[in-house]
């Protein structure tokens, strides 16, 4: 594992991984769409807008995992001062704020037919936008301090701040009165969906996931690139000004 | 393709809003990818290269001897001086 954190090493596995990773994506989403649309029956009681739930589902969680990955990098920074852990976290900011955009957008969407309206300031979806500023904070934050060091370490505070609202996502269905549903998949006694809607959730959710791991490593391996050209560009400043 | 019902553009659009967003990223981070490696090998191109990068480089050279340096046949090994005895 140690020996992963090197980043020429890092950067050597991506390139073996990726393809591998980017066909199993391509498959998974691909069983997944064909599941959700052509096996997956309409809910007896949300009809066909459930099939709004192996997008939506996947990508809050995603959100989610996006942001738990941040908060451990962040301690990786602090704590180690890795820089491959400074890396993980700032490329992992866009992707999850990307999902969490998705999960919001698409819960909105189901929320019409099935609520009558489009937003309502409960607790799950306050707490599912907070998460969206929180990730578009740490973006700016990255953005706006120069020296990559200084950024991962202000970033990494605000990072390990924040987590405080990933478990009031995760309770906010069961500690306050929400129009959003309770917990039906990671819960005490099981899941509570269907299987035959379960499954094209499982597989989306698969696909997904591989998808976020997938543009992960490929964002970090620019990042490290990106980190690489800006040392060579110096050096040759520097080089230029000795001679 | 399933009929899907009244709520068919609610549907429609869910999944149009996750195909565009993840669309966008994709090509975001395979670009940028893509422009960071060939400013990388252009830098390259220019002789500037990592300090580590050479030392690899040179150690790697200096492990795999050529066949036009290696000696038609063995140099004959020399024994050790042997210490005298007191």
């Amino acid at each position: 594992m140690v020996s992963l954190a090197n980043p020429t090493r890092f950067l050597s596995l991506v390139d073996a991984i990726v393809p591998w990773l980017t066909a199993m994506v391509l498959i998974l989403l691909g069983l997944g769409l064909y599941l959700a649309f052509f096996v997956a029956p309409p809910d007896y009681q949300q009809g066909e807008t459930v099939r709004i739930m192996f997008v939506h589902v996947p990508s809050a969680w995603l959100a989610m995992f996006g942001y738990m990955l941040i908060a451990v990098a962040a301690l990786g920074t602090l704590i180690w001062r890795h820089p491959l852990a400074d890396v993980a976290a700032k490329t992992a900011a866009p992707i999850g704020a990307t999902f969490c955009f998705i999960a919001l957008v698409t819960g909105s969407l189901w929320g019409k037919p099935m609520w009558g309206t489009y937003w309502v300031w409960d607790a799950r979806l306050t707490s599912m936008l907070v998460l969206f500023l929180l990730y578009l904070g740490l973006i700016a934050l990255w953005q706006a301090i120069e020296e990559p060091g200084r950024a991962g370490r202000a970033a990494a505070i605000l990072a390990i701040v924040g987590f405080v609202n990933v478990p009031i996502i995760h309770f906010s269905v069961e500690w306050w009165n929400t129009l959003h549903q309770p917990a039906s998949i990671f819960r005490a006694g099981g899941p509570t969906i269907d299987p035959s809607l379960l499954t094209p959730l499982l597989v989306m959710a698969v696909g997904f996931t591989l998808l976020f791991v997938l543009l992960h490593l490929i964002a970090m391996r620019a990042e490290v690139l990106r980190r690489r050209v800006h040392a060579l560009r110096q050096m040759h400043v520097e080089r230029a000004a000795a001679a | 393709m399933p009929d899907l019902g009244p709520h068919a553009a609610f549907i429609w659009a869910a999944y149009g809003v996750t195909l565009v967003a993840v669309a966008a990223l994709v090509m975001v981070i395979v670009g940028d990818d893509r422009r960071q490696r060939r400013l990388i090998a252009e830098l390259e191109r220019q002789g500037l290269t990592r300090r580590s990068a050479k030392t690899a480089t040179a150690k790697a050279a200096a492990a795999k001897p050529t066949t036009s340096a290696k000696p038609k046949s063995a140099p004959a090994k020399t024994p050790p001086a042997r210490k005298p005895k007191p």
